[in-house]
């Protein structure tokens, strides 16, 4: 194995468990001000506010070792995509950052002004959406090269139908994989209102996640055909991909296991991001860059992985501990201390 | 006319300016909130637990901002900053990349040890939860200043037109500017958060609340800046041997030193006329001389004997003058505060020297902005020196200037925020009931 896949590969990893952890996070904000505004605050407002409050920033800091992470081990990204992204990657720190205010000032300070509320449950949907660009633009054809330098062509990008169904995909998935844990969490702690709701809220999102994924191969093939044909070389990860989420779903329909129904989840996405992933190989941005040519050197590399190894051994660790004190800790996710 | 490096420098100048002072506070306070605890459990004393308290839920919403604009400086360095990201990722992105890791060690920790205050019937255990943090937070300003330090001082790789070739990363982590910068970043973030938590005490002594509690906060939080602020000298007059001997044109230029001599003066303010001649300005003869290297009859290299394309600009005579002025008044006032107490005179609680007190935590965080301002400024034309240029750096895309602008809005909104929700929530809980409250539930236990 080359280093430019050992790179990439730790990378992917943290993507993905960014993905999965922001999801979680972004919906669960997303039903806490819904609820909140819909009136049904008593029952899931509880659940969520203990299980966001101790681990957002934890959150948060998957994505930033994703992209400190990208210009260590690919420096060139940092020329294409940093001055592809100025405006689209502004857009999404501003959300993030009235997202994260939102903890520091509401869960802390000030309580329930339904103003900010409503601002903090949009972020969830605007943050993913907004981030979910990158993955279109790396696909191609929304970047022209003049004189070496590139820029980003805005009218194409908001137009393309392509654009909305990736949108559309990650608000989807955000709202399932959401609803799914937190149907787990909430069967823990012991509160079946609240499991009910979620579970009803997870089964309403989970067609829609499946429909936008295939409309999305659809386009593909009209939009990037070298991606799409490498796609279906590792199609079999996207049948075992759909597996998962039947048996995900067939144990929220029977109320049972959902600590299991949630790690299908997990592994139904697993799967899917990385034929997504392996499929878009060798290429960071079609047709422009690819790992190979932004690749740093093999002694920072080294450095970085070997960096990467010791700093996993402090780190899991402590995650254990946190997950151990937090989720797995049955009285605390019953609200007993 | 759209000048995209203008921009990216004054986008890149406000975040920062924004994000040093919950850095500032990250960095400093968990060692407080360490040394606070630390001391209650030592000597039994709840005001000083209810301190650290009390310090932590403050903490937390900066701690928070601080990942916002932390975030938001991290992605613009790649953003704004381009060509540089791109040519320095080849040879600094180590340090970055650890200081991913310490931070999320720190925000791992921090999550514990807030959500554990009463999980633990043994306060120690809940103690060891803190250090972490403060190992964290001060290893995050560690990792960022090294790539501070490496742009200054860049080494540890070769350049051949344009293209990098052996490389050796830790070569150029521990460059010749790391040691100083290091040590300056950490002491002055442990000394300004002691002043800042003076500040907060010493206004509630001075609106003549005399509980016990504040003045235990003061006396702690003074004694604490008093010896940061010492090792910030210290720290100080290394960082100008340092300058000396390896950024002689930012020494130079903080002076107003022209002509390279021996027996140089430390110039103190003044103004320069057409001819660049010195006026208005307080000397001590020989004095930077001593600063660089230790002896009144050294030579110090003047500005002239450096490129006029090459010299930084000259205005950063006054920030390096206002930076050193506020680091020694701060010192003074600490020790006469110390000896004072010792000597069990009544004036360090009087109102005029509770009141300069107060405006001790704003004038040390003030200091902090001046010293980046100077440092960075400083360096200039370069971005890293003597190899790429600022102006080379900058991003070339269009709509920096929009985003100047909603970048201000975000932080102003932000900046006013956190002061609104910082003083509320305490307002709203004052110290004596709390107090109250935990002696009840205490009681409730025992019986």
């Amino acid at each position: 194995m080359t280093l430019e896949i050992v790179g990439i590969s730790v990378l992917w990893l943290f993507l993905f468990g960014y993905i999965i952890v922001a999801s979680i996070d972004f919906g669960a904000g997303f039903f806490s001000a819904y609820s909140e505004l819909a009136n049904k605050k008593h029952v899931i407002h509880q659940i969520i506010q203990r299980y966001l409050s101790p681990v957002w920033e934890v959150t948060n800091v998957f994505l930033v070792f994703f992209f400190v992470g990208m210009v260590g081990f690919f420096p060139k990204t940092a020329y294409y995509y940093g001055t592809i992204l100025l405006v689209p990657a502004s857009i999404s720190i501003i959300l993030l950052a009235i997202r994260g205010s939102y903890y520091a000032f509401s869960t802390y300070g000030i309580k329930d002004n339904k103003w900010y509320m409503f601002l903090y449950g949009m972020t969830g949907v605007f943050i993913p959406a907004s981030l979910s660009i990158v993955f279109t633009i790396s696909e191609g054809g929304f970047v022209r090269i003049n004189d070496g330098e590139p820029t980003l062509l805005y009218k194409q990008l908001f137009v393309s139908p392509f654009t909305w169904s990736v949108v559309l995909l990650s608000l989807t998935s955000v709202l399932y994989i959401s609803a799914n844990f937190l149907t787990y969490y909430a069967n823990a702690a012991g509160d079946e209102r609240a499991r009910e709701l979620l579970r009803k809220y997870a089964l309403v999102w989970s067609g829609p996640t499946i429909l936008s994924a295939l409309v999305i191969t659809y386009q593909l093939n009209h939009h990037n055909v070298e991606h799409y044909t490498k796609m279906m070389d590792v199609s079999w990860m996207f049948v075992v991909s759909f597996f998962f989420f039947l048996v995900s779903l067939y144990l929220l329909v029977k109320k049972r296991y959902f600590g299991w129904s949630f790690i299908s989840l997990v592994l139904q996405y697993a799967f899917a991001f990385y034929a997504y992933g392996i499929s878009h190989y060798p290429y960071l941005l079609y047709p422009y860059l690819t790992i190979y040519d932004s690749f740093t050197n093999k002694t920072m590399a080294t450095a970085l992985v070997i960096a990467f190894i010791a700093g996993l051994f402090l780190l899991i660790p402590s995650l254990v501990l946190l997950l151990k004190l937090f989720l797995f800790d049955k009285k605390y996710v019953k609200g007993q201390i | 006319m759209y000048n995209p490096v203008l921009f990216s420098r004054i986008l890149t100048e406000l975040t920062l300016t924004f994000h040093i002072i919950y850095a500032t506070i990250g960095v400093g306070v968990p060692l407080m909130i360490a040394i606070a605890q630390w001391v209650g459990i030592r000597k039994n004393d709840e005001h000083y637990i209810l301190l650290a308290r009390r310090w932590t839920r403050g903490f937390v919403i900066t701690v928070a901002v601080g990942v916002v604009t932390g975030t938001a400086i991290g992605l613009q360095l790649s953003l704004l900053w381009p060509n540089f990201m791109n040519l320095a990722g080849q040879v600094i992105s180590l340090p970055l990349f650890m200081e991913t890791f310490a931070f999320f060690f720190e925000a791992i920790f921090l999550g514990i040890y807030l959500y554990t205050w009463d999980r633990f019937n043994d306060q120690k255990k809940h103690f060891l939860l803190l250090i972490p943090v403060a190992i964290g937070s001060s290893a995050s300003a560690l990792f960022i200043t090294i790539v501070n330090a490496f742009m200054n001082t860049p080494q540890g790789f070769e350049w051949k037109n344009g293209v990098i070739t052996n490389i050796q990363p830790l070569v150029a982590m521990f460059t010749p500017a790391m040691p100083t910068k290091v040590a300056h970043v950490l002491t002055t973030a442990y000394m300004t958060s002691a002043f800042v938590l003076a500040s907060i005490a010493a206004f509630h002594l001075l609106k003549g609340n005399r509980h016990p509690y504040h003045k235990k906060a003061l006396h702690l939080t003074v004694k604490a800046a008093l010896i940061f602020s010492l090792a910030t000298i210290v720290v100080g007059d290394l960082s100008g041997k340092f300058l000396a001997k390896y950024q002689p044109e930012k020494l130079a230029a903080a002076e107003w030193h022209f002509e390279t001599s021996t027996h140089a003066p430390l110039v103190l303010f003044g103004t320069l006329d057409e001819k660049k001649e010195v006026k208005n300005a307080i000397k001590i003869p020989s004095a930077l001389s001593i600063l660089a290297h230790n002896l009144p009859s050294a030579e110090v290299t003047g500005l002239n004997d450096i490129p006029k394309e090459e010299q930084p600009p000259l205005y950063i005579h006054y920030l390096f003058d206002l930076m050193v002025l506020i680091g020694v008044w701060l010192t003074v006032m600490a020790t006469l505060y110390w000896a004072g107490m010792k000597k069990g005179l009544a004036f360090p609680l009087k109102k005029p020297f509770l009141w300069q007190l107060v405006l001790s935590g704003p004038l040390a965080m003030l200091a902090i902005e001046i010293g980046w301002y100077f440092t960075e400024v400083g360096r200039q034309p370069w971005i890293l020196r003597g190899y790429m240029k600022t102006a080379e750096a900058a991003t070339k895309s269009a709509h920096v200037d929009t985003l100047l602008v909603i970048f201000s809005l975000l932080y102003l909104v932000l900046g006013v925020a956190s002061v609104v929700v910082l003083t509320k929530m305490f307002r709203n809980n004052p110290v004596e009931r709390e107090l109250e409250e935990r002696a009840l539930n205490q009681g409730g236990v025992s019986s």
